[in-house]
Formats: structure tokens, C-alpha cells, sequence
């Protein structure tokens, strides 16, 4: 059974047509061209295909799109706001949080998430709320250092980016933490 | 002419050149790939680990609406492999299948769920055979037989391998002290984040493409070849980014070639994407590794004569098998000097999931086991951990008792500082009970020195064209799998040209558009690639300087490189733009392309099976782990991760630091939770839920430090960083667990399970250890013996003045493109690859 539905999704309205048990991941992928939201197992697993629903992390592989008609779904197509980088966005790339970059959408989202709840976490806070994004390549401690920096910035706290991405911006510290 | 300042980017920290893509959802993986007309494939998988075909019937799936096409091992019935001794594998088993998951039929639909329906129409009868499901079992059978090919002398041996070098006897015979240990390694698997996806295309003029996510494109491209009759000619790959691979993608795959034969026999592109399950059962992971380790040594700890035996269980297939074989002996002498060495290895055919290379291909588990009784050895003799090490550590440029040649080497330095760093020496047999240290080395390649068929020609090229308009395009060969080889490859032509690594154009990994690199495999990329980028950025910069010189009327030698300009030393104003510079060369030269290449110097020794091991530098990695071990429920916390690494030199030190993190993380969960586990031929656990990987929640911090030696032959003086890193850290955690609470789990992975059971045997007046008792009864070859070579261990040259970190690079970049008195002259290359 097909129903037809419309999302808002980045801002925009969406008509879909789609089976009723089609996922949002699939819809999102398949029938609306957004391939930025990733999938590792489309059975809850992994945290790669987190998208934000009113501003609260889910995993779309899990989440069928009639239940989120009437909300705001956010991708990482809608992370960037008119073609300015998220803070996190531009910390992630800075301080190479991104290695082969496929758990990437999903962990920035759940970062950005974060970060809008609570402007300036503790580490600690950091590896909880992201403990259902796996990474397999980072071993996390940039990704922590990443939303550390964007943090920091959106508060004022660090500065900003210089540019080319050349060695001037920041400056990779060589002793890195993670959770202890 | 020179560089401008010293270096802007290299031995420096910035940002990837991918950034942008990867955080914005707009990198291309494969399974974004969508294609009009696109049908969807899926393939019908053996559910038994062992069976012949007796019937398949394909006709109720054929007669689905909506399914287009139905192909069965007839449609390709030609065998192919990653190596071309073991070319067993058929992209859908003709006569039987060999472990749960073999693929039987592959289907091309309208849509997913309709190829799903008729993968489940299709019937096969089977007559089920006995199973193979063990080392043990594989040694045993003598009646059964999982594969046709193999190395005797039971049914179940894929290679039967004995290399003796120097005279061991002798070498035990002088030890004063002798120590005999078997220790386990058990599987596991890469689980890239990316589940495996290819897309193919046959055009109406008869080319086909295949988009796939792949180490290693031309690998693909060649069977593609044979398999489908084409011509290499009429065939394009392109990997696309890789979500991941870890080795676990190295390989020509079922779904690629049967993607492209649906595609050719609809004429309609066709998608195939591996489920998670799938991903576990194509595996070619860590190889479950048996080990029994025999070394003599002196009271001050020198090693006297060493004698190794491993039983890999293979799986069903050879994969890279035969190499990672060879791999479980080749480098336990890179690190210590062994004067007399004995390596016999066997790998056995069993009822699984193939295995194959994974992140330090078949050096882990040896490695574990050495470091493992390095440790035993110090404590009987009344040695610390460092002590021990550090007299036997080998020197920068001298050769190995196995004919392996060493160049830079700073062995030696990662260890003291790692010591240093984390405290180890006041640290280590003085915590209390539940915490303790371990420490352990290890050396990895950077980069096969031999290909995987045997060719003379280059490992990797690199073109570069400049346009007017002052426009950087480089292709390569060379494919990103999170490693960073797209950054090396810009940041080392913006470094020659005075530009920023941001504005290099990249085409990669495009059989039609760039020329080769064998692929993002043996950590060859930076050192191999980057040297041919090195050469082609080089060749550029000259004709752009010569045309400024003819235009600025200022002698080559007095012009500098730098910061998007080319200006005169002496006068900084007196210049011209990079672009200025650009037209004037076009006009002056016409077309700007310049080309580089790298092949690597002929290092393989005088003996068959030499081809394994040879690189043209290794690196070096010391780590020392802090734990915390609960006695009351045997979980081992991992509290803090130092890690010293000699790298030559960094391209780009966020992304080495990076490899490094990524290596100790994986390390840790091969040291204390995964395992690729089977019963009855199943996967117990074939979901990222119940396969257990680190979380944030388990990853400790990690203390990097970089240890620089400028390898002569390496581009800036680069080596490998993305493997290497790993190996150190899997038994610092077994020797820290034994620091923490006196037992030793000579198994991996360490579970609560084992360490428990160690300590309530300790408590019971037992030796307190968990880990095999001995090797099963088996017939090796006897050894080809082979002369070590003469005066191996004395250094044949000093290195070059090492720069220490300084961010200063030497006048003479060092290349792998410039002859080297550090290579020695060339020889004939084995057949072993
Ligand atoms: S795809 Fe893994 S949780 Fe959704
Ligand atoms: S960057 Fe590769 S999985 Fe996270």
C-alpha cells in the first residue's frame, strides 16, 4: 500500500508517494535524491543513518516517514545554512575528523544536536550522547576534539578558521583525550 | 631555484582536501550512485558451509514480473583470484559451495524487493558434504577436501611454507636460556562502516563501467577482464570513495563481476549493495592464527636463534592467502636482530568465510606473540621490558637476517620516548594490584615491494596538467579510503608549486582517466604515489620556472618557488604570478603535462618466498598501554594509550596522527572484544550489535608522538602511517594485563571471560594463564636454508642528518625517484609474489 505524504525536510515542503513501510532512510535516499544521510546496517545498529527530527537525533533506517509528517526533519544537506558551513562542519574537516568520512553526516548531526542543548559539554558528555555513532576509522578523539573546537567557537572561545586550511588554523595538539 | 621559506604544509598539520565533501553529504559514494534505468541486483548465497549442487532452478524467478535478468555460475564459469596462484574463486559456485555464503545466483530486478522475491524462487537442491571447520579439523581430515588446489601433505593445506636462515641449531645451542610458548590470535573482521556497493554500465557501443567501492580498481579491472572475456581496453573502473576498508575491500568480489554481467546481459545498469549480514560473510579478515614460538637468548637478553611455526585458517578460498602466509614469518626480524631464524607456516582450507588481508596483513598475530614472550623472556631473566627491547633492536640501514633491507629506523627512539612519556619504568611492576603497563614494538611495510603479478612496470604514476589560467589537475591511480591519499598527493604538488593543497584539482581512481596505482593497499600509497607525484611536480615546476627565468630575465637559481608567485630571491617584487607563470610555460612549451612514476628498487633475497616482506622503508612503532582490571569481573579497561611512531617524515601530521588514533582504536578491539566467531558454518554474531567494537565509551586517550628520521627513499622523507600503528598495541595490552593482575592470556581477543578463568587457576595454586597448550601434529616442508647475508646487521651507511621535527626540510628533498646509494644492485625478482 502506497500513501502519499508531505515532509518538511530542510525547510522545504516534499511530496512523497511511497510505500507505507518504505523507512524514512529509504525515502530520503531513493524518492527524494538526498543521498548525504548514510546507512552501515538499516537494523539500528550503527547510528550512521541518525537525521535530526525537530532538532532531536533518530535513526532514519528506523523511522517510517508517516511518523514524522509534521515535523522538521533536518539532513546533512540542511546542516549548512545559505552556503556557510556549520561550525561543526568546518571543525570536522580542520582537524580531520573525517577519515573516509561515512559515519560523517550522522555524527555531525548528532553533534549539532548537542551542541544545541548544551553550548559547552564536557568531554565526558560528548562520548555519551555520541556513544551510538560507531566510527571505525577516527578512534573518535578527533571527532571529540572537533566538536570541542565548534563549541568553543560558537562561544567565542577559540578562533576562527584562517582560510586555505593551511598550517596557520588550528593547531593539532599532539596529546588528544578521549573518555578516561 | 628554491623553496620558498621552507615548507608551508609538509611536517605541518591542515585540513584534508575531502573535508568539505565528506561533511556536507555531497561525496559520491557508490550506493548514492543512481543511474536511469537502473535495476537492482541481489545474490542468492549457499545457507550451508559445505555442499555439491545437485539441481538449480532458475526458471519460477525468471518468470517474476519485474525481474530482468537471473545468472548462474554458467554465465561465468571462468575462475579468478587476487593472486595468480590461487585462482579459485567463481563469482557464482558451478558444482559446490564451500562456506555460508557463497554465492550461487545473482538476479537483476526492477526494484530491490522484487530481486529479493526471486532469489527466493530460485531452487537449489543440495547433497550436503562433511565440513571443515577448524585448524585442528583441517590438519586431521584426511578424506574430505575443501578446495582442488593445494601445497600436501594432508588434503586441507593451501601453502606448506619452511625458510631457515643462518644456523639455528647453533643459535639455540649458544642461547642460555630457551623458552617455548603457543599462542592464539583469533579472527575478526574489518566492518568498514561502508557496506560493499558497485553500479555497472554496458553502453549501446559495447564499454563497460563499474563504479565500485574498492581498494583496489585495477585489481578489479583485471578480473573483470577474465572473468567476462573483455578486453581490459573495452572496461573502466572508478572507485569511488571508500566508506572504509581496512583490507576488507582489497579484493575482485562476486557482486562486482555479477553487477556487470547483468548488466551486460540486460543492457540496463545494474546496482549491487551488500547487506551488513553479506559484509560479514565476503569478510577476508584477520586470519585466526595458531602460533607456537620457540627463542633462545643470553642472560642480557640478546636473542641467540628464534623458530616460529603458524596454522592460518584460511577459509574456503586463497585470497591473499598465500602472501599473508609468508607475512606471519617475514617481519619479527625487522625489529630484532635474529641471527638465526626459522619460520615454517601453513594455511589451511576450512568451511568459512574466506580470509584475507586485513590492517597489517598476517603480521598482528605473529607480532602478538613475539611481544607476548618478549616479555615472558625479560622476567626470567630478571630484565625490564625496555631493556630487553632495546638490546635487540635492529639499526637504520642494515639488512636482515631474511635479507629484508632497512633503512631509516627509529626504533630505538619511539621506544625511550614511549618509556618516557607514559612512566613506564616507574610505573611497571609497581601499581597496584588491578592496574598495570605493557609495552610492546613493532615495524610495518611501506608498500609491497613487489606487485601482486609479477610486471617490471611502475607501482604508481602520477600526471599533472597546469592550464593557462594557472589551474593544478593531478590524476592518479591512487583511491581515498579514508587514509588520505587524495591530501598527500595535493599537498605534495602544492608544496613543489608554491600553491595550497585546497586548490589542487584531483581526478583519482579512474582506469580511463588516470594512470595507475595498484591500489590503497601495504600501506604504499604516501611512499609510492607520493613519490610519483613527487617527480611529475617537479618536472612542472621546471618548465614554469624556466619560463620565468626567460621572462624575469633572472637565472633559474636565483628564482624562488613560493606562495603562488615565482620571484627573484635577491628582489621579492621582481616576479611573476602563478598563473602569469603558467601562460608564459604554455606559450613556451605548449601543452603543460609533466608525469612522474615510481617503481620500487628490486630488494626481494635469493630464495623462493622472498617476495614477501621486502619494502622499500619501514616504519617503526613502539606503544605502551596503561590498564585497569577488574578482578571480580575480568573486564580490562584500557586507561591511556602512549604511542611512539617513526614516521620519516609527515605530509600532513593531522592525518598521521589520525592514522595512528584510528590504529590504536582498532587495536583495542581486536585486543579485547571482536572476533568473527562461527558455529556450524553460521556467523554467531553477523551484526554491528552483537559484534563488539569500541564506542566512544571505550576509547581511552591517546598520547601521539612522532618520531622523524627522514627515510632517504621516502617523498619529503615520508613513510607509512596507517598500519603500522596498529601492531604494538594488541600485545601492550595482553603484557599490561599481566603487569595488572599476574595472569597471562596468551589469546586474543582478551575477554572477561578468559581473564576471570586465569585468575581463579592463579587462585587455585594453577600458572594462572589462558591460551592453547600446543600445536596439532603436522608435516612441514623441510626448509629451504638460506645464507643470511654478509654483514647484515653492520650499517652499510650512516642516514641522513635527521632533522628532529624541526619543521625545516633538508636542501635535498629526499626522493624515491632519485638514485639511492642505499639500494643495493638489482636482482631477479622470486616467483613467489
Ligand atoms: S543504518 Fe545503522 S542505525 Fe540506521
Ligand atoms: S570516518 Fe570512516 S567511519 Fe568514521
Amino acid at each position: 500500500m502506497k500513501v502519499a505524504l508531505t515532509l518538511r525536510i530542510n525547510g522545504e515542503a516534499r511530496d512523497v508517494i511511497a510505500p507505507v513501510h518504505k523507512t524514512l532512510l529509504e525515502v530520503l535516499r531513493e524518492d527524494l535524491g538526498l543521498t548525504g544521510t548514510k546507512h552501515g546496517c538499516e537494523l539500528g545498529e550503527c547510528g550512521t543513518c541518525t537525521v535530526l527530527v525537530d532538532g532531536t537525533p533518530v535513526l532514519s533506517c528506523l523511522t517510517l516517514p508517516v511518523e514524522v509528517q509534521d515535523r522538521e526533519i533536518t539532513t546533512i544537506e540542511g546542516l549548512a545554512r545559505g552556503g556557510e558551513l556549520h561550525p561543526l562542519q568546518v571543525a570536522f574537516t580542520e582537524l580531520g575528523a573525517a577519515q573516509c568520512g561515512y559515519c560523517t553526516p550522522g555524527m555531525l548531526l548528532a553533534a549539532k544536536a548537542l551542541l544545541d542543548r548544551n553550548p559547552a559539554p564536557a568531554r565526558e558528555d560528548v562520548s555519551a550522547w555520541l556513544a551510538g555513532n560507531l566510527c571505525r576509522c577516527t578512534g573518535y578523539l578527533k571527532i571529540l576534539e572537533a566538536v570541542e573546537l565548534a563549541a568553543a567557537r560558537a562561544r567565542g572561545d577559540a578562533p576562527q578558521p584562517t582560510g586555505d586550511g593551511g598550517p596557520p588554523a588550528a593547531r593539532v595538539p599532539q596529546r588528544s583525550g578521549g573518555a578516561s | 631555484m628554491t623553496a620558498g621559506g621552507g615548507p608551508r604544509f609538509i611536517g605541518r598539520p591542515w585540513a584534508r582536501v575531502d573535508g568539505p565533501g565528506k561533511t556536507t553529504g555531497e561525496a559520491r559514494y557508490a550506493d548514492d550512485l543512481v543511474l536511469p534505468r537502473m535495476l537492482y541486483g541481489k545474490l542468492l548465497r549457499s545457507h550451508l558451509p559445505h555442499a555439491r549442487i545437485v539441481r538449480l532452478d532458475t526458471s519460477r524467478a525468471r518468470a517474476l514480473p519485474g525481474v530482468h535478468a537471473v545468472i548462474t555460475g554458467r554465465d561465468l564459469p571462468v575462475r579468478f583470484g587476487i593472486m595468480p596462484t590461487s585462482q579459485d574463486e567463481e563469482a557464482l559456485c558451478l558444482e559446490k559451495v564451500r562456506y555460508v555464503g557463497d554465492p550461487i545466483a545473482a538476479v537483476a530486478a526492477l526494484d530491490e524487493e522484487t530481486a529479493e522475491r526471486a532469489c527466493e524462487a530460485i531452487e537449489v537442491e543440495y547433497e550436503p558434504l562433511a565440513p571443515v571447520m577448524s585448524i585442528e579439523e583441517a590438519v586431521a581430515e584426511t578424506s574430505v577436501r575443501v578446495q582442488e588446489h593445494g601445497d600436501g601433505p594432508v588434503p586441507n593445506v593451501h601453502k606448506n611454507v619452511s625458510l631457515e636462515f643462518g644456523d639455528v641449531a647453533q643459535g639455540f645451542a649458544q642461547a642460555d636460556h630457551i623458552r617455548e610458548d603457543v599462542f592464539f590470535f583469533q579472527g575478526n573482521t574489518h566492518l568498514p562502516m561502508e557496506q560493499h556497493s558497485a553500479v555497472a554500465q554496458y553502453d549501446a557501443a559495447g564499454r563497460l563501467t563499474l563504479w565500485t567501492s574498492s581498494q583496489t580498481p585495477h585489481y578489479v579491472h583485471r578480473a573483470l577482464a577474465k572473468v567476462l572475456g573483455l578486453p581490459m581496453s573495452r572496461i573502466r573502473v572508478i572507485a569511488t570513495p571508500v566508506g572504509g576498508g581496512f583490507g576488507g575491500k582489497s579484493d575482485p568480489f562476486s557482486h562486482e563481476l555479477c553487477a556487470a554481467k547483468l548488466a551486460v546481459a540486460t543492457g540496463r545498469p545494474v546496482k549491487i549493495t551488500l547487506t551488513r549480514e553479506e559484509v560479514f560473510y565476503a569478510h577476508r579478515g584477520r586470519h585466526p592464527v595458531l602460533m607456537w614460538l620457540r627463542t633462545g637468548v643470553r642472560r642480557d637478553g640478546r636473542i641467540t636463534a628464534c623458530h616460529i611455526k603458524t596454522f592460518l585458517d584460511g577459509g574456503a578460498y586463497g585470497s591473499y592467502g598465500i602472501a599473508t602466509t609468508y607475512y606471519t614469518g617475514a617481519l619479527q626480524t625487522v625489529t630484532y636482530k635474529i641471527p638465526a631464524y626459522k619460520f615454517e607456516g601453513t594455511r589451511l582450507w576450512t568451511n568459512k568465510p574466506p580470509c584475507g588481508p586485513k590492517r597489517g596483513h598476517g603480521t598482528p598475530q605473529p607480532r602478538f606473540a613475539i611481544e607476548a614472550q618478549m616479555d615472558k623472556l625479560a622476567e626470567d631473566l630478571g630484565l625490564d621490558p625496555v631493556a630487553i627491547r632495546l638490546a635487540n633492536a635492529t639499526e637504520p640501514f642494515t639488512r636482515t637476517v631474511n635479507h629484508l633491507r632497512i633503512t631509516s629506523n627509529g626504533l630505538r627512539e619511539c621506544i625511550e620516548r614511549v618509556a618516557e612519556a607514559s612512566g613506564f619504568r616507574a610505573k611497571h611492576r609497581r601499581l597496584p594490584f588491578g592496574r598495570g603497563v605493557g609495552l610492546a614494538v613493532s615495524t610495518y611495510l611501506s608498500g609491497a615491494g613487489l606487485p601482486i603479478y609479477w610486471n617490471d612496470m611502475p607501482h604508481s604514476e602520477v600526471q599533472i596538467r597546469v592550464d593557462r589560467g594557472g589551474g593544478v589537475l593531478v590524476s592518479c591511480g591512487a583511491i581515498d579510503i579514508g587514509q588520505g591519499s587524495d591530501s598527500v598527493l595535493a599537498g605534495i604538488v602544492a608544496e613543489v608549486l608554491g600553491l595550497a593543497p585546497s586548490e589542487i584539482g584531483l581526478v583519482t581512481a579512474d582506469t580511463d582517466l588516470t594512470p595507475i596505482d595498484l591500489g590503497s593497499y601495504s600501506s604504499r600509497v604516501t611512499f609510492m604515489a607520493g613519490n610519483a607525484a613527487l617527480e611529475a611536480a617537479r618536472k612542472m615546476r621546471e618548465l614554469l620556472v624556466a619560463a620565468a627565468s626567460a621572462h624575469l630575465e633572472v637565472e633559474p637559481d636565483g628564482l624562488v618557488v613560493g606562495d603562488h608567485r615565482i620571484h627573484a630571491a635577491a628582489q621579492p617584487e621582481r616576479g611573476v604570478t602563478f598563473p602569469e607563470a603558467a601562460a608564459l610555460a604554455e606559450a613556451r612549451f605548449g601543452t603543460l603535462v609533466t608525469v612522474g612514476s615510481y617503481r620500487p628498487p628490486r630488494l626481494a633475497g635469493p630464495y623462493k618466498g622472498s617476495g614477501v616482506g621486502p619494502s622499500p622503508a619501514y616504519s617503526f612503532s613502539a606503544a605502551v598501554v596503561e590498564v585497569a582490571v577488574d578482578p571480580a569481573t575480568g573486564e580490562v579497561r584500557p586507561q591511556r594509550v602512549w604511542i611512539a611512531h617513526d614516521i620519516g617524515r609527515a605530509i600532513n601530521e593531522t592525518l598521521v596522527i589520525g592514522q595512528i588514533e584510528g590504529s590504536v582504536y582498532m587495536a583495542l578491539g581486536e585486543a579485547l572484544m571482536e572476533e568473527q566467531v562461527f558455529r556450524k558454518g553460521l556467523h554467531k554474531i553477523p551484526s554491528m550489535l552483537e559484534y563488539k567494537s569500541p564506542t566512544f565509551l571505550e576509547m581511552p586517550p591517546v598520547e601521539t608522538i612522532l618520531v622523524v628520521t627522514d627515510d632517504p627513499e621516502g617523498p619529503f622523507g615520508a613513510k607509512e602511517a596507517g598500519q603500522g600503528p596498529l601492531l604494538p598495541v594488541i600485545p601492550a595490552v595482553a603484557n599490561a594485563v599481566y603487569d595488572a593482575v599476574g595472569v597471562r592470556i596468551d589469546e586474543v581477543p582478551i575477554t572477561p571471560d578468559k581473564v576471570l578463568a586465569a585468575l581463579d587457576q592463579a587462585a587455585r595454586g594453577g600458572v594462572g594463564r589462558v591460551g592453547p597448550r600446543r600445536v596439532p601434529p603436522f608435516r612441514f616442508r623441510d626448509p629451504i636454508k638460506v645464507e643470511p647475508p654478509a654483514g647484515w646487521s653492520v650499517p652499510w651507511r650512516r642516514g641522513l642528518p635527521v632533522a628532529g621535527g624541526a619543521p625545516g626540510l633538508p636542501d635535498d628533498l629526499p626522493t624515491g625517484t632519485a638514485p639511492s646509494d642505499a639500494r643495493p644492485r638489482d636482482r631477479e625478482a622470486p616467483e613467489e609474489p
